[in-house]
């Protein structure tokens, strides 16, 4: 269907109007990039790229993903690496963070209860609202990016972690109590175990909305990054370039749910 | 009478917002080696009384002594089966013994902790399925390794809380079995609550029954006069059956409610109906009793 829509449409009905033209209206329109000759010619694209032009970008890429002739021609993987990298850094810092945070919450229903309204106002600010901020308080774009990532991986954990902690069944804890546990195993081997698929799901959302997140951020920082390379292609106006990098941006996305898919597999338990 | 091992004195609850306690003024001993059964009505407060014992749940008023020592907290001298058997579904049946295994003994070496569980395995039958998740175990042999999980830490007392109420007829009678023999194979301490008459004449020294809530009490002491070598099959055909029996459903039938809101005495009177000294199911002792039913 692709290849039909791009391919057949030769648009002879602007041939004849070029042979119209003044030599001054023609080299008008070259400079404003509208060149008569070139629409006029035989194979009158749409400007959409073929299946055959995307097929030639994509073995180019993956023949070398890897190269860097400086800013702003960077292989595709190296790029992916840099946004990958953002992404490890923000959302392990915000693991680092909301899981104890939110296992403290989900212990303490005070602290559930005084934190919720905080954390109800915060969840819903795009992380990218946080981006100026971020850049006039750190002067770094790179870490900036770091930072919004840490911003919007935060809250589907934290919540999800208190949450399971929270719900963990009475009947479980009442054991420990009676087995005179102390609070560091039941945090550990009653609590931990019992919240674990809760715990990941929220993991799961979290890197979702991360790789949602990165290649926005990307765009508005600059420098480096996949998001940055689809913004640089657009404009070069190289669409097989960005369509390229979609795909890229798609399959590592699945790549990751289906990594935190296996980790939640592996720690949910029939009940 | 052995010495007495557990004492409950003027116990009470109220939860807050209500009117009137639970249960108040509720007084038993408990002796060493015993097993008692409490019986009563739902909602006449037997889990909270059992989970006071087991120091899960505070109550508003009156102690229980243990050994002449208070109860303030859950402790490893206590063991309980709960009601829905409180399987960890992530451990294998060796996994959550061990987990009290370990909490009892936390010095003793893997081998030494998996020896334990692999001997309270077997004890309820489980050997076969010790590496099996709750979650690939029928109700019954649920209940067994939570049976086994609280013997297996070797409490000074037993508390079980209903731990056949959701088993069929069968596998119920199977289990009763089971825990009769590893209680005259421990001499275990052991409170249970239940709902079965049959149950509590079958497992129990002495039977508490609770008149009804509010302001429930523990009405009677019904003591089993029947030889405590008991089985399932000859049960019934015991000369004191039956007037135990008639005894007890009388009771829950005709007279509990008539003792609510804190009509039933404080101090529980003990009967033994059946017994060779005593014919008359009814006691003669209680007319006060017999004038409210």
């Amino acid at each position: 269907m692709w290849h039909l829509a791009t391919v057949g449409t030769a648009a002879p009905a602007a041939a004849p109007a070029a042979t119209n033209l003044t030599p001054e209206q023609i080299e008008y329109l070259k400079l404003m990039g509208k060149d008569p000759a070139a629409e006029a010619g035989p194979v009158a694209r749409s400007g959409f790229p073929t299946l055959a032009q995307m097929g030639q970008v994509m073995w180019q890429h993956l023949q070398s993903p890897f190269y860097d002739n400086g800013p702003n021609d960077k292989g595709l993987g190296l790029q992916l690496l840099h946004s990958l990298s953002r992404v490890a850094l923000g959302y392990l810092l915000a693991a680092a963070v909301a899981i104890p945070l939110g296992f403290v919450i989900g212990m303490s229903p005070l602290l559930y209860r005084a934190l919720d309204p905080f954390i109800q106002v915060l969840k819903p600010i795009s992380p990218l609202a946080w981006m100026p901020l971020a850049l006039y308080t750190i002067k770094d774009s790179s870490v900036s990016g770091i930072f919004v990532i840490f911003i919007c991986s935060l809250w589907p954990m934290l919540i999800n972690t208190a949450f399971g902690v929270a719900s963990v069944r009475r009947d479980w804890l009442n054991v420990a109590r009676t087995l005179e546990v102390s609070p560091l195993r039941r945090a550990f081997e009653v609590i931990l175990p019992a919240a674990a698929p809760t715990i990941l799901t929220g993991m799961r959302i979290s890197m979702g909305i991360a790789w949602l997140v990165i290649v926005a951020a990307e765009m508005l920082v600059g420098g480096t990054g996949i998001g940055y390379f689809v913004w640089n292609e657009w404009n070069n106006l190289s669409l097989p370039n960005v369509i390229v990098a979609i795909l890229v941006i798609g399959v590592v996305g699945m790549a990751l749910d289906l990594m935190f898919a296996r980790l939640q597999k592996a720690v949910t338990y029939a009940d | 009478m052995p010495t007495e091992f557990l004492k409950v004195q003027g116990l009470g609850k109220t939860y807050p917002g209500a009117a009137e306690p639970v249960f108040d003024g509720v007084n038993f001993d408990i002796a060493e080696g015993e097993f008692v059964c409490i019986i009563g009505h739902s909602g006449c407060g037997k889990t909270t009384i059992l989970n006071v014992l087991a120091g899960l749940e505070t109550a508003s008023e009156g102690h229980v002594f243990m050994d002449r020592r208070e109860v303030a907290g859950p402790s490893l001298d206590r063991g309980v089966v709960f009601q829905g058997h409180a399987l960890m579904p992530w451990l294998t049946v060796r996994g959550n013994i061990a987990f009290a295994v370990r909490s009892k003994w936390p010095g003793w070496s893997r081998a030494q902790v998996d020896a334990h569980v692999q001997k309270y395995v077997a004890l309820v039958g489980l050997a076969a399925a010790i590496d099996k998740k709750p979650s690939q175990l029928s109700g019954g042999m649920k209940q067994r390794v939570g049976i086994a999980r609280a013997f297996a830490i070797q409490p000074r007392m037993l508390l079980l809380d209903e731990p056949f109420g959701a088993l069929d007829a069968l596998t119920r009678g199977t289990i009763q079995d089971e825990l009769l023999r590893i209680c005259a194979e421990t001499r275990q301490t052991v409170f249970m609550i239940t709902h079965d008459v049959d149950e509590a004449i079958l497992l129990a020294d002495r039977i508490l029954l609770m008149s009804n809530g509010p302001q429930a009490r523990v009405a009677e002491i019904v003591k089993n006069t029947m030889p405590r070598e008991r089985t399932r099959a000859t049960l019934h055909h015991q000369p004191a059956y039956y007037p135990l029996r008639n005894h007890l459903v009388d009771f829950l039938v005709a007279r509990s409610e008539g003792l609510s809101h804190g009509r039933a005495p404080a101090t529980p009177v003990e009967v033994s109906p059946g017994a060779a000294a005593d014919p008359e199911p009814r006691p003669t002792q209680t007319p006060s009793l017999r004038r409210i039913a």
